[in-house]
């Protein structure tokens, strides 16, 4: 380069959201010279706390962590760091309209026996189940995924590795496996469950944040792949102060690893000479230069706009366009000036996940809007009041809700504009069942639609996971085949978001393994 | 064209506008289908026709030609990321010979790109790609409209043509130079008022002088008429596929479906081919910036090629027509196959291109052809001498001269 002043980045990491964060973080270690280049005015992506209203604060996007695997969390050292949990594990409450409400958690089932000795049973073998194969299938999440149809002794180990882990199961888990694996939930739930609360509740779990109801066909891979990625936990906890907390205590465990993070910079695009990349553009004009550059933006942003087709050939450009990335979730934020009353729960059973999700029906009939770009007429919801556990996020005595809500597809026929104040009374309309004095407590409110979501994080389109988790966009095809191992075609450059495997929620698994991948090939 | 009364799957295939002209000619009453137009495969015999290629003047109906229309403000960047040679150098008036591959180096097809204005484009191909232009065209500001129905194409070749064209009243052709094109007109003879215009390119399949004429569908039969009465002098002579795949066999060049199989139509792997292979690396640009299939192309050319298709001299004069070609006279280990094969009559030499394994490329080798011949109903095999020799086979300096001789 021509000014040998200025330092020389090894890598430079697009997006410090929390995979941009973790994959800086495990190269910084490295004793690579790392920059991570944010363009908000704040760090941590879609895992940010941030004013919605005058003192009120919550978790912008992502509300709860539980898909960050605790081996993750410990290397990351993130507790020195500090990250403290308000909530460790949240139980969770189904909400029934009248009042009789099902409060579970996988380590306390008593209730749930009152309601039906004989489901909580089967939610005991349930939680046995799935702990065993998400522990068989956790590593296939931290390794990079095996290309097809090469021979390199590599990609044939992988894939070797993951049949003798799911052979390792046993006759009866692994036919088990192969059996459900393809399945929907619905069918699933059936076979096991008789209180349509409890179906409902578990539905739910397969079918957030995906373009999918109970019905579609893979979302016990759905909700599989959830728990695999929490090693079979899926403890719900609240970090204190917010998922930017988590943020946080990322970015200074990246900072003390020696990376280095500026704020407020997006990059305008990606500078490639002699078909390799070689650095970017800031919108300032700024130019950087790198021996790499790893972007953990969609893979839509960094193929189709950051880095232009005309690096890309046009086959692969075809399959980043087909890449499914349309969002159908959206986050509603209430500022409540009081405490609201849920008939049916005390004040300590608040400190749940409330979910309205009454029955798998529910959630289909939900479903059925999103298929003709409509919003849901009764939507499934997902409740937290982090200010319970949290206080600080609120002026005193005051609470925040937080609610994910589907089914708001990306595109709403009619636009969002026209209907963001609709489907928020609607929402609130559904709110109002369990807690009939809601609307007057209700200072302020925000609703972000997927199309709000694509705009203050910068995902095309608005998903959460950047690209949907299902068979098709899964291990060696995500996003598509050809950078599917954290490379894309064009050298230097590499990915480490949400789109790549293993995939979106706060997991942080695929900058660790986007992080492997680069140190194994610029070694 | 379709009409109202003929559904077209009464009539699948389309004529083209010198179809009516041409089936008066044909005594054979043999057409083929080629990119859903019926044309002619003979007229009346294959070498008659031939010898109008090479001694006086043939017209060719490439109305079939498929055409699109290429603009925008990306049109330049979209082809140059789409074909292996460089269009930066390509101009308004000028015309370039190219291929195009997918992600994978094989090739999807040939054909000619016409400059004809600063963001104005056409690209003329053997066979439909709209699905491949338009995956192609993410991410470029471009406009891609197929106009193969209202280009109206006539191919002039053979050492007259120029004098030909002249004839007519097309004055200044003498000037085009090899793969240049411009507008002309000429008078109609009628004697309407308005000149018939046109674009005239010097460009052809058949590696002698020659020209192709684009023209509006309405001229179509006065251009034929005009160029049929003012060579009737001349010993100009419609022809048909069969006699022009002589001329392009001699003239080297490769033709979908016999030398190659389009990659976006092959079903079994292997049978793909890079246009390495096809022996048209000359046609591949790696300077000058990406292009689909560069990566896959680069690495190819790391590893050397498996096979590359050659030019070979068989002994004999019995047009060695799928032959499989062996290292060896006994025919135990096969070397490849012949791909196109004519008798020359120009050349009076036995002509086939063969896609042969690496081993077999180089110039002088020597391979044995196995040739199945039909004598009076009684088959024989012959394995005969084959050499690799160069292409292209004929190349007779009038291809290029300018102005052409008078004749």
């Amino acid at each position: 380069m021509n000014s040998a002043s200025r330092t020389r980045y090894d890598s430079i990491v697009i997006g410090g959201g929390h995979n941009g964060l973790v994959c800086a973080t495990y190269l910084a270690r490295a004793r690579r010279n790392v920059l991570v280049l944010e363009a908000a005015d704040r760090l941590g992506g879609a895992a940010v706390t941030r004013e919605f209203a005058p003192g009120f604060r919550v978790s912008a996007c992502a509300h709860l962590l539980h898909l960050m695997s605790p081996g993750l969390m410990r290397e990351l050292r993130l507790e020195q760091h500090g990250l403290q949990l308000a909530h460790a594990a949240l139980p969770t409450v189904a909400l029934a309209g009248d009042g009789q409400h099902l409060a579970f958690a996988p380590n306390d089932l008593s209730a749930l026996a009152r309601a039906s000795a004989a489901d909580a049973a089967q939610l005991a073998d349930w939680h046995a189940l799935w702990r065993r194969l998400a522990r068989a299938l956790h590593p296939v999440l931290s390794a990079t995924p095996p290309r097809l149809g090469t021979d390199a002794w590599r990609d044939r180990a992988a894939l070797l590795g993951i049949g003798w882990r799911i052979r390792r199961l046993g006759r009866r888990d692994m036919r088990e496996l192969l059996r459900i694996g393809g399945m929907c939930v619905h069918d699933l739930l059936e076979e096991r469950f008789t209180l349509p609360l409890l179906k409902g509740a578990l539905a739910l779990d397969a079918v957030l944040g995906t373009n999918y109801g109970p019905r579609s066909p893979g979302t016990v891979m759905s909700l599989l792949y959830r728990l695999a990625a929490s090693q079979g936990v899926d403890a719900l906890s609240l970090p204190r102060g917010g998922l930017g907390a988590l943020s946080e205590a990322l970015a200074s465990a990246a900072r003390a690893a020696g990376a280095q993070l500026r704020t407020g910079t997006p990059v305008e695009r990606i500078l490639v000479q002699q078909d390799r990349a070689v650095g970017v553009v800031l919108a300032s004009g700024e130019e950087i230069a790198a021996g790499n550059v790893i972007s953990s933006a969609d893979p839509k942003s960094t193929f189709l706009k950051l880095l232009g087709s005309e690096h890309l050939d046009a086959g692969f450009v075809r399959r980043v366009a087909h890449v499914r990335s349309r969002g159908l979730t959206a986050k509603l934020h209430l500022a409540l000036d009081r405490l609201p009353q849920f008939p049916g729960l005390d004040t300590a059973a608040l400190q749940a996940r409330l979910l309205v999700a009454p029955s798998s029906d529910y959630i289909e009939r939900a479903y059925n809007h999103a298929k003709y770009d409509e919003y849901s007429s009764a939507p499934i919801l997902e409740v937290t009041l982090p200010t319970l556990v949290d206080p600080g996020l609120a002026p005193p005595g005051q609470h925040v809700m937080s609610v994910i809500v589907q089914y708001a597809p990306y595109a709403l026929a009619g636009g969002w504009d026209a209907a963001r104040a609709a489907f928020t009374a609607r929402i609130v309309d559904t709110l109002a069942r369990f807690t009939p004095q809601l609307r007057s407590s209700i200072v302020a409110a925000e609703l972000l639609a997927p199309p709000d979501i694509e705009r203050e994080f910068r995902i095309s389109g608005g998903h959460w996971h950047h690209a949907e988790l299902a068979l098709d966009q899964l291990l060696m095809v995500r996003p598509v085949p050809g950078a599917a191992q954290y490379r894309t075609p064009v050298p230097g450059l590499f990915l480490c978001g949400a789109g790549c495997h293993p995939g979106g929620g706060v997991m942080g698994l695929a900058g660790r393994n986007a992080a492997r991948q680069v140190m194994q090939e610029a070694a | 064209m379709l009409t109202e009364s003929e559904p077209h799957y009464r009539q699948p295939l389309l004529k083209t506008p010198f179809h009516e002209r041409q089936r008066a000619l044909s005594q054979l009453d043999s057409f083929v289908a080629w990119a859903g137009y019926t044309t002619v495969d003979v007229f009346t015999s294959v070498e008659q026709e031939y010898f109008a290629v090479r001694n006086a003047s043939s017209l060719y109906d490439l109305t079939p030609m498929v055409k699109y229309r290429i603009s925008g403000s990306d049109a330049l960047r979209f082809l140059n990321r789409l074909v292996t040679r460089d269009l930066r150098k390509l101009k308004p008036g000028k015309v370039a010979y190219t291929v195009w591959c997918d992600d994978a180096g094989h090739l999807i097809d040939d054909g000619t790109v016409f400059c004809l204005a600063p963001h104005e484009y056409r690209l003329c191909t053997a066979e439909r790609q709209l699905d491949w232009l338009r995956a192609s065209a993410l991410g470029f500001d471009v406009e891609i409209r197929e106009v193969t129905e209202e280009v109206a194409a006539l191919a002039v070749q053979g050492p007259t043509s120029c004098r030909l064209l002249r004839a007519v009243g097309l004055d200044g052709v003498e000037r085009l130079k090899p793969f240049e094109h411009a507008q002309f007109s000429m008078p109609r003879a009628a004697g309407g008022a308005a000149e018939i215009v046109m674009m005239v390119s010097r460009t052809g399949f058949t590696g002698d002088l020659g020209y192709e004429l684009w023209m509006q569908p309405a001229d179509a039969e006065s251009v034929w008429d005009a160029l049929m009465a003012a060579g009737s002098t001349r010993a100009v002579r419609p022809i048909g596929s069969r006699a022009l795949n002589i001329a392009r066999i001699e003239a080297g060049f490769i033709l979908p479906n016999a030398d190659f199989v389009s990659a976006a139509h092959t079903l079994h792997l292997g049978t793909e081919r890079s246009p390495l292979e096809l022996g048209l690396a000359w046609l591949v640009d790696m300077e000058k910036g990406h292009f689909t299939g560069r990566r896959a192309l680069v690495a190819e050319m790391a590893r050397g090629p498996r096979r590359q298709l050659v030019g070979l001299d068989i002994e004999g004069t019995k047009p060695a027509h799928n032959a499989l070609l062996y290292s060896a006279r006994s025919g135990r280990k096969e070397a490849g196959s012949v791909t196109s094969a004519a008798w020359s009559p120009t050349c009076k030499r036995n002509l086939a291109l063969a896609m042969v394994d690496a081993a077999h490329i180089a110039l002088g080798s020597q391979l044995w052809a196995e040739i199945y011949l039909n004598r009076e109903l009684v088959w024989e095999r012959r394995m005969v001498r084959a050499r690799v020799v160069e292409r292209p086979f004929f190349a007779p300096a009038r291809r290029r001269g300018t102005p052409p001789a008078d004749f």
